[in-house]
């Protein structure tokens, strides 16, 4: 009762205006990443989005969002490899082949994307604002461990909502050196030495696991990393486009291309003799 | 662990397990909450050296029936007054027209609210990102329209900048989005990015050598649009009637209209 008092005894110069105060805050203040979402009038908010949004259970669901991925990133002597693939599909139509899945959340520390795409963005986005929050309160910069608990615990929290993401947290401090961590919107949070998120994890693993090992050159690490992603689109059919390559450094991160697949696969079969199940001349089909 | 593949396991999605069963008794009414309808139409966006052009189609359809036949996709945003004269930025909605009706309406009265408190207007790159977050505020109720958003950036270059009705963002050379999405962006792939385009007779086989990219002049980029266009009329039954473009330059916007088949 007390509420609709409130809002029809505003003062007669307000009544014309279309926003409500609070509302005309948002509009001018309301640009940083926030916590404030509208929600769907019914009772189930999560299984109506699922019957607009998700197209494995409803394929004629009238929204499409972005999805599949290869991802992957290694620790190893000289800090950690970050590679991607860059396609996004909705449904079987590829939507881009130029999405950047690594994001950049500060100059030290990477994410990468599997999943929704905005949901990625979004809430790395505002990671980096906690992690800038952190340092100006703690006069020091954040740990890898600390940043990707405070984005597992906000995912947590949302837990059942119907958000779509596999992330993984790579960056190297002084505490604890060269840290990767995966967190998934289920709310697991792990780290380890390396990790394969998205539709092509299992074909980026087979590469991966083979050919790793810790102490590898910094050379050799970017080859594998690429390597790996190269094997993803090659069998994966959501994956494919560019491959994203990064080093993450104690000094930071540093971008080592963004590098059309074609080309690659086709210099990694002329001349180191790979793929050999691919026939460059067509007279001879197996 | 986190894998879309359904061979391996599940969606991935953390829904909560089943939809609440509805154990109603027979011949109970259920009541759906449908708000969304898919009004057609297409979009296009083209960047190129030193101007942005936005187009869309001005059909509106609802299923089979055409509901009307000038209803824009493709608006000013961020001007100083109603009629937008002294815009600069340009943003077009294609899906549900009342969602991207209602998104339209928000993108403009937050860039003029920036407008009044800055004295300057909002830059393609900050209205981009502020986008981004007007669509992921309502992530668990999307506004189901694709959005475009386009200008010149702080060089004075063309900028384009694609949505997913929730957000995910990318700066891009060209996008087509709504239901000839499909059949135009195959085009433009080819004749913007010049894709799968090679110079002739330099190579055999891989060693063929890739066309050289070189920026699009104004009067290529309209003759593109107006083809891209026709070409989706031809095929696709929601699109058609006219089409509307927004030329972006330093010296303003341009809006240019023209017929196309009305069948």
């Amino acid at each position: 009762m007390d509420t609709l008092v409130a809002r029809y005894s505003r003062p007669t110069y307000h009544q014309d205006e279309l926003f409500s105060e609070q509302e005309q805050q948002d509009l001018c203040e309301g640009g940083m990443p926030s916590l404030k979402f509208a929600m769907p009038p019914v009772a189930h908010p999560s299984a109506w989005l699922r019957a607009a949004t998700d197209d494995r259970s409803n394929p004629s669901c009238p929204i499409k969002i972005a999805h599949g991925t290869t991802t992957l990133a290694f620790r190893f002597q000289g800090g950690i490899i970050v590679a991607t693939d860059s396609r996004a599909t909705a449904g079987n139509w590829i939507a881009s082949q130029t999405v950047k899945k690594v994001i950049e959340i500060n100059s030290d520390l990477l994410g990468t994307m599997a999943g929704g795409a905005a949901d990625c963005q979004y809430w790395l986005a505002w990671l980096g604002m906690q992690c800038r929050l952190h340092e100006l309160r703690h006069k020091r910069r954040i740990s890898v461990a600390a940043a990707s608990k405070i984005l597992a615990n906000l995912v947590y929290q949302y837990k059942g909502m119907g958000l779509s993401m596999g992330t993984m947290c790579a960056g190297v401090t002084k505490e604890e050196g060269p840290a990767l961590y995966y967190i998934d919107s289920d709310g697991t949070r792990l780290a380890g030495n390396l990790f394969c998120v998205g539709s092509g994890q299992t074909f980026a693993y087979g590469v991966l696991d083979a050919e790793y090992r810790y102490d590898l050159s910094v050379e050799d690490a970017l080859e594998l990393g690429s390597r790996s992603i190269l094997a993803a689109t090659h069998r994966d059919a959501y994956s494919g486009g560019f491959i994203n390559l990064y080093h993450v450094k104690e000094s930071g991160w540093e971008r080592h291309g963004f590098s059309d697949t074609n080309p690659i696969f086709w210099k990694t079969k002329l001349e180191k003799g790979e793929f050999s199940n691919v026939t460059s001349d067509l007279s001879e089909r197996v | 662990m986190f894998s879309q593949n359904p061979i391996m396991n599940g969606p991935n999605y953390s829904f909560n397990d089943a939809p609440p069963k509805a154990n109603a008794p027979e011949g109970a009414r259920q009541h759906r909450f449908d708000p969304y309808t898919d009004n057609g139409g297409s979009t296009l966006a083209i960047a190129g050296a030193d101007f942005t052009i936005m187009a869309g189609d001005t059909r509106l359809t609802s299923g089979y029936s055409i509901n009307s036949r000038y209803h824009p996709k493709v608006f000013k945003i961020g001007g100083t007054t109603a009629d937008q004269h002294d815009a600069t930025l340009v943003l077009s909605v294609v899906g549900f027209a009342a969602d991207g009706e209602a998104l339209k309406e928000r993108l403009d009265t937050i860039c003029k609210m920036y407008r009044y408190r800055h004295g300057k207007p909002m830059s393609v790159k900050a209205c981009a990102q502020r986008l981004s977050t007007i669509l992921y505020q309502k992530r668990f109720f999307p506004y189901y329209a694709y959005a475009i958003l386009g200008g010149l950036d702080d060089e004075g270059r063309g900028a384009v900048y694609s949505y997913d009705p929730v957000g995910s963002y990318e700066r891009e050379q060209c996008r087509a989005g709504g239901a000839a999405a499909s059949l135009i962006m195959p085009f433009l792939d080819n004749q913007v990015n010049f894709k799968n385009q090679y110079v002739p007779g330099s190579g055999e086989g891989h060693a063929l050598q890739e066309r050289e990219r070189n920026p699009l002049s104004r009067g290529a980029v309209e003759i593109l649009v107006k083809d891209a266009f026709d070409g989706a009329v031809e095929r696709h039954i929601e699109v058609g009637d006219g089409l509307q473009m927004m030329v972006i330059t330093k010296n303003g916007i341009e809006e240019i209209l023209q017929p196309l088949k009305r069948d």
